[in-house]
């Protein structure tokens, strides 16, 4: 091959590349390990795990554990699926495309919206973009508002999207029954949305009918997110009370936790802001034959076309993770994703009457899925300690997210959890 | 076969998963609040695997044949890998677990920060960015932090016309305007130009090093000094690292952040558009600004530094795509410094091979020596009245995926092959040969490739329909 390209040696192939940027020693990498070693090394890495998978992680916020049925990794793990590229050529990818399609029509459906985007990186990634794109429809207005009820992660991330902006982030605060109080909205008139998870980070099932009343008549737009789609199944959709954005995190839908990565940022909106939308499109087209198929579409809102006036820097989505989510919905169904969230609920609530009985203080009234918040008196500390000797993770401290709330703790419960774990907790707690 | 859509399949009160009975009571719930759930199709177990086996049979991933799509380093991706992210203590990990109980999964973060800055040659590295723009992004942020602590905001940024759209948008983000730069007649930048409009209101200068020409920036050390005296940072696109592992030291380049697409040189899979991981590695000086948090050890413990006030914050709910950081460490450990440098040998051979096999055939945009990828163009085949579509699309009759196409923005009608390190000669040769096959049928019958694809589910589509009349939803 040398002789063909008319060089002596790989030194000559590089000669482009000055001294001055030369790499001039090696690289101080580990010396390359086989197949057989790579598996000593990595099981060693995952021993130093002290949670294990037989643990029971009474933990969500914004990461959830519900099972997965085996077909999913298995038809997803397919290396046609797996082993692709963006599909810009549409007619090699028709598999990834209709999926793709599918997914954005059943995640439409769920959120309650005209339209669904191909993907978004994360739910919190996602509401950052949420809220650009509302500045974008709201035109001269600058200010947008967030709850603090909703995930302190998904805030942080607003922060840095906005922090080489001149927009600004106004703060809602929560009720004592754990719903963000938008009473002072009422003073506001330039605020172009208006943010809010439901359920909240603590669990908490907002009411969004009236919610999107209180938005919309100060003339701003409604951003529904959240963080457990899972409760779509039981509770009314944002769009379906009229949120205008709706995003949020998609884990939930078949993937592992996989210590927060990859999720699923899930993101839709109304027809008349579609061209406001960041991210890809799949929309259905026809061939020379006149025959049903799908491509990339309205790439003209996007970055490879239109460069710095883009809707959004993003690029690649979650590729696979979305089809793993139609997967997951597809096999559920309409009836099983019903069942199930009512399952996920029942249980969450077995967990909260049973802390509340034994002794454990509840700290928000209103209505909740999957998630709750209580309030120990002593230091609750220990009976953790104790609990996870028996390989039971009970909940997360919030005293680090929210000041005052250092004793208080967020629970989760999903269908994973067997009653007689939920028993072993209550009663060391009642001790 | 044809295979419908989710919805024109099943019957109601199918299931396709188990779901576990009730051990618990009904608890009464807020009848307000609730609603109908979504209109989803009931599908049995079987539907569904047919359905996405189905769909899988119409695509084409690199498992399949040779992907030489420039710019997207579009190599195999070793099964091993695949092993190691999906081990239930690594996909079972919450991220929300206290120090202590994770020190596996952070243990991982942590090597694989030290080796992307070893070999990067840069000093510090987060991998919270999801995607390759998501980092370019967090390295935009980085700019603007560190003009802001100098105390003096920038409004402008130099950016070369061969750059990716990604660059120029994450710029947007952070309110920098972009100066487009335009490549001199050699494909590469001119210093003089970068010297003109380099001034103290213009914040640094975004490069891709090889650029997506293919070639190597070599005046880029005196770019940065330009860029630098006038108190600006050089931000590389690492895209195209491919081509420069063990053979350039982006410090000594004179970059200052850099960004890497894990899921292009680092051999993690791209699941059809994702997900992806974009790593951003700074000098030293820069690292305060870097995304938080990152991975520390005490010597004893791995931590999540809890206090970096200077950070641009937090850019991903948790870590980022996690199990795309698995997939990269394992490469890197199963490849070492030497075999991560011959990758990058081989790539770089395998391209100049390709480009000087092709070379009469194919109108080659710059005829100089090319790194891991090559641009062609249609220029000699316009005057059959066939275009770089026609050519990408009979490609795919013969089994290959096309090459990236119409880009470049600067040659017109480009066609940039990529072929990678992972290919054999025989498979150089064969595509070569058939390449020039489809050229000769340019002349003689150029209306096989206007009417190509032939072999596929569906023949050429109408995307102009599309966009015009969008249905994005079924």
């Amino acid at each position: 091959m040398f002789d063909t390209i008319g060089v002596k040696d790989f030194d000559e192939l590089f000669e482009t590349v000055p001294e001055s940027c030369r790499y001039d020693k090696k690289m101080d990498l580990p010396e390359p390990k086989t197949e057989w070693s790579l598996n000593t090394y990595m099981s060693e890495i995952r021993s130093m795990m002290e949670v294990t998978p037989d643990h029971t992680v009474l933990i969500g916020a914004g990461r959830y554990q519900h099972h997965i049925p085996a077909t999913i990794p298995n038809i997803m793990g397919r290396s046609e699926f797996l082993t692709a590229y963006t599909p810009y050529q549409p007619e090699m990818a028709q598999g990834t495309l209709q999926g793709l399609f599918e997914y954005q029509t059943l995640t439409a459906r769920l959120l309650g919206v005209d339209v669904a985007n191909a993907s978004m990186y994360d739910g919190a990634s996602g509401l950052a973009e949420a809220l650009l794109m509302g500045l974008r429809i709201g035109r001269k207005k600058k200010r947008v508002a967030v709850s603090t009820a909703i995930h302190p992660h998904f805030r942080e991330v607003v922060s840095t999207y906005f922090l080489p902006t001149d927009f600004e982030v106004v703060e809602l605060p929560f009720l004592d029954d754990g719903s963000t109080d938008l009473s002072s909205l009422a003073d506001e008139d330039d605020l172009a949305a208006v943010a809010l998870q439901s359920p909240n980070f603590f669990g908490v099932v907002e009411d969004m009918d009236a919610a999107v009343t209180a938005i919309h008549n100060i003339g701003a737009l409604c951003v529904a997110c959240f963080s457990e789609p899972m409760s779509f199944g039981l509770f009314k959709s944002p769009g379906s009370c009229g949120a205008d954005i709706v995003c949020g995190e998609g884990q939930s839908f078949g993937m592992p936790i996989s210590f927060g990565g990859p999720g699923l940022g899930m993101f839709g909106c109304r027809e008349k802001f579609v061209r406001s939308m960041p991210g890809r499109l799949v929309g259905e087209t026809k061939d020379l034959d006149g025959k049903r198929g799908f491509v990339l579409t309205l790439s003209t809102r996007e970055q490879h076309i239109r460069r710095e006036k883009a809707t959004s820097n993003i690029c690649s989505n979650q590729g696979i993770c979305t089809l793993t989510a139609s997967m997951y919905m597809a096999s559920l169904g309409g009836t099983g994703l019903r069942k199930m969230a009512r399952l996920n609920y029942d249980k969450t609530e077995y967990l909260k009457k049973g802390l509340l009985e034994a002794g454990a203080k509840g700290c928000f009234s209103a209505q909740t899925f999957n998630e709750f918040v209580v309030e120990f008196s002593n230091d609750f500390s220990l009976v953790q300690k104790k609990l996870m000797e028996k390989g039971i993770v009970a909940g997360l401290n919030l005293g680090r997210f929210y000041p005052g709330f250092e004793n208080r703790y967020l629970f989760c419960v999903t269908e994973t959890v067997p009653k007689e774990v939920l028993d072993i907790v209550i009663s060391e707690v009642k001790k | 076969m044809d295979e419908p859509l989710l919805w024109e399949r099943g019957k109601k009160g199918r299931n396709g998963m188990s779901i576990p009975e009730s051990d618990v009571p009904v608890s009464s719930i807020n009848e307000n609040l609730c609603g109908e759930g979504p209109d989803f199709p009931d599908l049995s177990e079987v539907e569904v695997v047919r359905h996405y086996t189905r769909l899988s049979q119409w695509n084409f991933g690199i498992d399949t044949g040779m992907y030489p799509l420039g710019s997207c380093t579009m190599k195999y991706n070793p099964k091993i890998n695949e092993k190691h992210a999906g081990a239930v203590e690594i996909t079972a990990a919450h991220p929300m677990l206290d120090d202590e109980y994770c020190q596996g999964t952070l243990r991982i973060i942590y090597e694989l920060q030290n080796y992307l800055a070893e070999i990067t040659g840069l000093d510090v590295v987060s991998v919270q960015p999801a995607a390759g723009a998501h980092g370019e992004l967090a390295g935009m942020l980085i700019f603007e932090a560190y003009h802001r602590s100098k105390g003096k905001k920038r409004t402008k940024i130099l950016m070369p016309d061969t750059a990716h759209g990604t660059n120029p948008a994450s710029a947007a983000l952070c309110g920098y305007k972009p100066i487009p730069i335009k490549s001199g007649d050699r494909g590469i930048l001119n210093v003089e130009q970068i010297r003109e409009l380099m001034d103290d209101e213009t914040a640094g200068i975004m490069i891709t090093n090889p650029n997506t020409l293919g070639l190597f920036e070599q005046n880029i050390r005196e770019i940065a000094e330009i860029v630098h005296d006038k108190g600006g940072l050089v931000y590389g696109d690492g895209a195209n690292m491919n081509a420069v592992m063990g053979i350039a030291d982006m410090k000594k380049c004179g970059v200052d952040v850099l960004h890497l697409n894990l899921h292009k040189t680092f051999s993690t899979p791209h699941g059809g558009g994702g997900p992806g991981a974009g790593p951003v590695c700074v000098i030293e000086e820069l690292a305060k600004f870097l995304p938080a948090p990152r991975v520390e050890f005490d010597g004893e413990m791995y931590r999540l530094e809890s206090d970096r006030p200077e950070s641009v914050g937090r850019m991903h709910c948790f870590h980022g795509n996690y199990g795309v950081l698995v997939r990269a460490l394992c490469y890197i450990l199963t490849m070492g410094a030497e075999n991560l440098k011959k990758a990058t040998q081989y790539a770089v051979l395998n391209a100049s091979y390709i480009k000087v096999k092709l070379k009469g055939h194919l109108h080659l945009a710059y005829d100089r020596p090319c790194m891991h990828e090559v641009v062609f163009s249609d220029k000699k085949q316009l005057e059959f009245k066939v275009t770089t579509l026609d050519i990408a699309k009979r490609l795919m009759d013969t089994g290959y995926h096309p090459p990236t196409i119409y880009f470049p923005l600067v040659v017109p009608g480009a066609i940039m092959i990529e072929p990678t390190e992972t290919e054999s000669l025989e498979e150089l040769d064969t595509f070569v040969e058939v390449v020039k096959e489809i050229v000769r049928e340019a002349e003689t019958t150029p209306e096989l490739l206007r009417n190509a694809p032939q072999r596929f589910k569906v023949k050429r589509l109408d995307e102009t329909q599309a966009a015009r009349k969008p249905c994005l939803c079924g």
